[in-house]
């Protein structure tokens, strides 16, 4: 396999390796582990962020007819909690889980371009830095992340705010091509010897399909943010009814990137439940096979279900039909896969780590977003529920229930191959209670609220029964939610300095990257010997037991 | 249902009350709602089964002391067609319905005029009824048990009017006219708001629909067309001149004088409306002149500017306005 583990024995911290001493060798850094991490932490602080964004917002509700913070605050609130979460929280946290994993996954040096991954970084590094730069430079944005012309147009958003966030994202948004494009082209080119595809991890297969989405669904934003830039500064008309130009194309453009968006922020996140269920239940992935072309199906059709993010915009019955059936058919794959991982554990030892605490939470709140989800996609009731709280709690079940808790399971899952340290498992314990707990009773009542007729994005509402209680409740709730995200970081600043030394392979797992020491050296491995199975650790561990393990993948 | 309506016509003074999309006051909501019961139905037969497979395999398959490497259990095709094919057969069943419901809720339209139609402003409603000529804000009136066509328009950004128990919601987009159907059963006052994201005072756009009986219907429509009585009262006749002194004319129409501009809400009959501000506040003299002395203070960010009014000069304009029947 390798010999890595040997000749850096040394190694069991990240101020063992005298390549990353020094801001510089950070700053100047061309090194795909650095880059993760510096995305992975640069995400966790946006996080941060968002969530006093949040916090704010939910205090503002705590009450019917509230005046905590203005109209105008909270309108820019809102606005920079999703465009956050999404953009500078969600997409570098996956990108900085899919550079550092992904050659080490596949036994690379590096990725393809290296100069451009960094490129990639600093891109939405600064991008982001400029959306925020906004509350010193007159204000924020106040359009909501998606942004609808013609309420963007200079007309009806004069300050620069919305400058700024088209700026930003144009930013981010050429950064992240750069980065899809990189992971493509790592994931065909540099795999290790016999590492066929039908060998790759699963995270490796669902970070390549994002890199194609990724590549395929940017341009339409990226188009769109030119456009109306050009409208609020050179005059021209693309959104401007009263002159001739479509209001609703904005939307188009919009959801063509925004609804293949969603399963960029989601796929990695299976990737990722996809490589700690089986480690953690013992058992090869139920369905190999089905589980990756599950994910080709699910980008495929990602493209072809936008419009249902505006089936209230008064369009045709056939393209309704047609997008109503299409939403429905992309539930079909992503049930695939809950079944699949549920069949995974059924019938293994499941050791109940953090990891697999998370992972296990997952699979039921994502379904439950799933759910939801399917709701929208019968048209009648997105006639009545879209832009309700039932989108807030539908939204949030997926990207906060779905993707942040995955993402966690992995913080927790290769914490100890980035830092050489083990997270600890006892505070692992309260993180994850208080999370399950503080999520879902944020979250779930607003379900309610939006079949009373709540809309969304409204700083305050008026006293109708329920409205206040109900608004309590998810505020309260919303605190628990706060200490547990709290924890989660504490744990891993106390792990980093204190934590347990963890080895090169604590959880007994069977990708490449368990192969090497904790952390990584820069170059990663020695040498990599031929892989013969989807699991190379497991076949050189259990070679002489289970001989027939190491035909899977032939 | 009958139970609720009692309680609906109770409150149907109120400012605000209760609303729900299971509320179902037409039969397209009716419609939607059964729809609802469905689809939570399937969800919750789904969300059970997930979770109930999920919990037995955390108790049957939690790891014990002493175990070794658990049997590798590659797949199963023929049990994962199953996963594929039920969920697939479940969702074309819930397609089928929702082509069904769809047809009811929001059917083609043909060469159907509108019968009223819905121009959203920032942030207030405009009701033009295309037949009779009547043109009033923020209050719609519906004769109860026919099928209405509302034509569903912007005159600035996207708005989206919303009323859960009367049914569907539609956008109102500029350059872009649409269509809802609703045919409310029941006299009532029905509440319902912007649900499209369209700046400062989104929060602050409420809807009023008034479903009266037909006949009682005709003659709001009837009354509405007459030019309101010039003032007598002192106090009336000084608010009528304010009204044009003090700018309030730039923005505001009054059928029968001066006052022609179609920027604000239409006041011809501002006395007969039950509130004021977009369903904001209740209609009466002391908060009309405090929304005239200051409306920034009742809803910030609106496009009624602070005029900078005296106390006296707010109460001779609301004193006249009081008096627009």
């Amino acid at each position: 396999m390798s010999e890595a583990s040997q000749s850096h024995a040394t190694i069991t911290s990240l101020a063992d390796i005298k390549e990353y001493r020094g801001l510089l060798s950070w700053v100047a850094s061309i090194d795909h582990k650095q880059i993760g991490i510096m995305y992975v932490v640069s995400a966790y602080f946006f996080l941060f962020v968002g969530v006093v964004e949040a916090l704010i917002m939910r205090l503002q509700l705590i009450r019917p007819n509230n005046h905590l913070i203005s109209p105008e605050t909270y309108d820019q609130l809102f606005t920079m909690h999703g465009t956050t979460m999404v953009f500078l929280m969600a997409m570098p946290l996956l990108f900085g889980f899919s550079v550092y994993l992904v050659p080490l996954m596949i036994g690379a040096r590096d990725m393809a371009f290296p100069r451009l991954n960094a490129l990639g970084f600093w891109l939405y590094f600064f991008g982001a830095l400029m959306l925020y730069f906004s509350f010193m430079a007159g204000g924020a944005p106040a359009a909501g992340w998606f942004g609808y012309a013609p309420l963007t147009e200079k007309s009806y958003s004069f300050d620069h705010g919305i400058d700024y966030w088209a700026l930003s994202l144009l930013v981010m948004g050429a950064g992240s091509v750069a980065t899809g494009i990189n992971l493509i082209v790592t994931v065909l080119t540099l795999r290790a010897p016999g590492m066929t595809l039908r060998r790759l991890p699963l995270f490796v297969w669902m970070v390549f399909i994002n890199g194609i989405l990724v590549v395929l669904a940017m341009p339409p934003l990226n188009a769109a943010l030119v456009m109306i830039l050009a409208d609020r500064l050179l005059n021209t008309h693309f959104f401007t009814p009263a002159t001739g130009g479509s209001a609703l194309m904005w939307q188009n453009y919009f959801w063509m990137f925004g609804h293949p968006e969603v399963y960029i922020l989601v796929l990695p996140a299976f990737g990722v439940i996809s490589e700690v269920i089986p480690v953690f239940s013992r058992k090869v992935m139920y369905g190999y096979g089905l589980m990756a072309t599950s994910t080709v199906a699910i980008a495929f059709l990602s493209f072809g279900v936008w419009l249902h993010h505006m089936f209230a915009t008064g369009l045709g019955f056939a393209i309704l039909y047609l997008f109503a059936a299409s939403s429905m058919l992309i539930a079909v794959p992503t049930g695939i896969k809950i079944f699949n991982w549920i069949a995974t554990m059924w019938g293994g030892t499941i050791r109940f780590s953090t990891p697999m605490l998370f992972a296990t939470a997952f699979l039921i709140q994502f379904t439950i977003g799933g759910l939801s989800g399917i709701t929208f996609a019968a048209i009648p009731l997105d006639w009545q529920l879209t832009d309700s709280y039932f989108v807030v709690a539908h939204i949030h079940y997926v990207l906060l229930g779905g993707t942040v808790f995955a993402m966690i399971a992995g913080t927790y899952y290769w914490f100890p191959k980035v830092t050489g340290r083990m997270m600890s498992e006892r505070v692992g314990r309260w993180n994850f209670w208080l999370l399950v707990i503080g999520f879902n009773g944020t979250f779930a009542v607003l379900h309610i609220l939006g079949v009373l007729g709540m809309p969304r994005r409204v700083y305050t509402y008026p006293d109708v029964p329920y409205f206040g209680l109900l608004h309590a409740i998810s505020t309260y709730f919303a605190f628990v939610l706060v200490l547990g995200l709290l924890v989660f970081v504490a744990n891993m600043i106390w792990s980093l300095l204190r934590g347990k030394v963890a080895g090169d392979d604590p959880w007994d797992a069977w990708t490449l990257e368990w192969a090497t020491s904790s952390p990584p050296p820069p170059e990663n491995f020695e040498r990599v010997r031929t892989i013969h199975g989807r699991r190379p650790l497991w076949d050189l561990k259990h070679a002489a037991v289970a001989p027939a393990a190491t035909k899977e993948g032939r | 249902m009958t139970m609720t309506n009692a309680v609906m016509s109770a409150m149907g003074g109120q400012m605000h009350h209760h609303t729900s999309v299971f509320n179902a006051q037409t039969p397209q909501a009716q419609s939607i709602a059964n729809l609802f019961y469905i689809d939570l139905a399937i969800a919750a037969v789904i969300f059970l089964t997930v979770t109930a497979l999920v919990i037995a395999a955390v108790i049957r398959f939690r790891a014990r002391p002493g175990d070794g490497e658990p049997y590798q259990d590659p797949g199963n095709p023929k049990l994962e067609t199953l996963w594929t094919v039920v969920p697939a057969l479940i969702l074309l069943f819930l397609l089928v319905l929702t082509a069904r419901a769809m047809f009811i809720v929001n059917p083609p339209v043909g060469t159907r005029k509108p019968d009223v139609i819905v121009v959203a402003h920032q942030w207030w409603w405009e009701y033009r009824y295309p037949s009779s000529g009547v043109v009033t804000a923020n209050e719609l009136h519906m004769p109860a048990g026919t099928n209405w066509l509302l034509g569903i328009q912007s005159a600035d950004v996207i708005h989206d009017f919303w009323v859960p128990d009367l049914g569907a919601k539609m956008d109102a987009i500029p350059g872009h006219p649409n269509v809802l159907w609703i045919t409310p059963q029941k006299t009532g006052t029905y509440l319902g708001t912007c649900a499209e994201y369209c700046g400062a005072e989104h929060a602050m756009m409420g809807i009023r629909v008034i479903v009266q009986p037909p006949e009682e219907f005709a003659q709001w429509e009837k009354a509405q067309l007459h030019a309101p009585a010039p003032p007598v009262a002192a106090a009336a006749v000084r608010g009528a001149g304010l009204f044009e002194e003090k700018t309030c004319m730039n923005c505001h129409n009054i059928a029968g004088t001066k006052a022609r501009a179609l920027v604000g809400p239409d006041l011809t009959h501002l006395a007969d409306r039950d509130t004021i501000g977009s369903n904001l506040i209740a209609n009466n003299l002391t908060n009309l002149a405090q929304w005239i002395a200051d409306p920034q203070s009742l809803k910030p960010g609106c496009n009624m500017p602070n005029l900078r009014l005296s106390g006296a000069e707010a109460e001779d304009i609301a004193v006249y306005l009081e008096s627009l029947k």
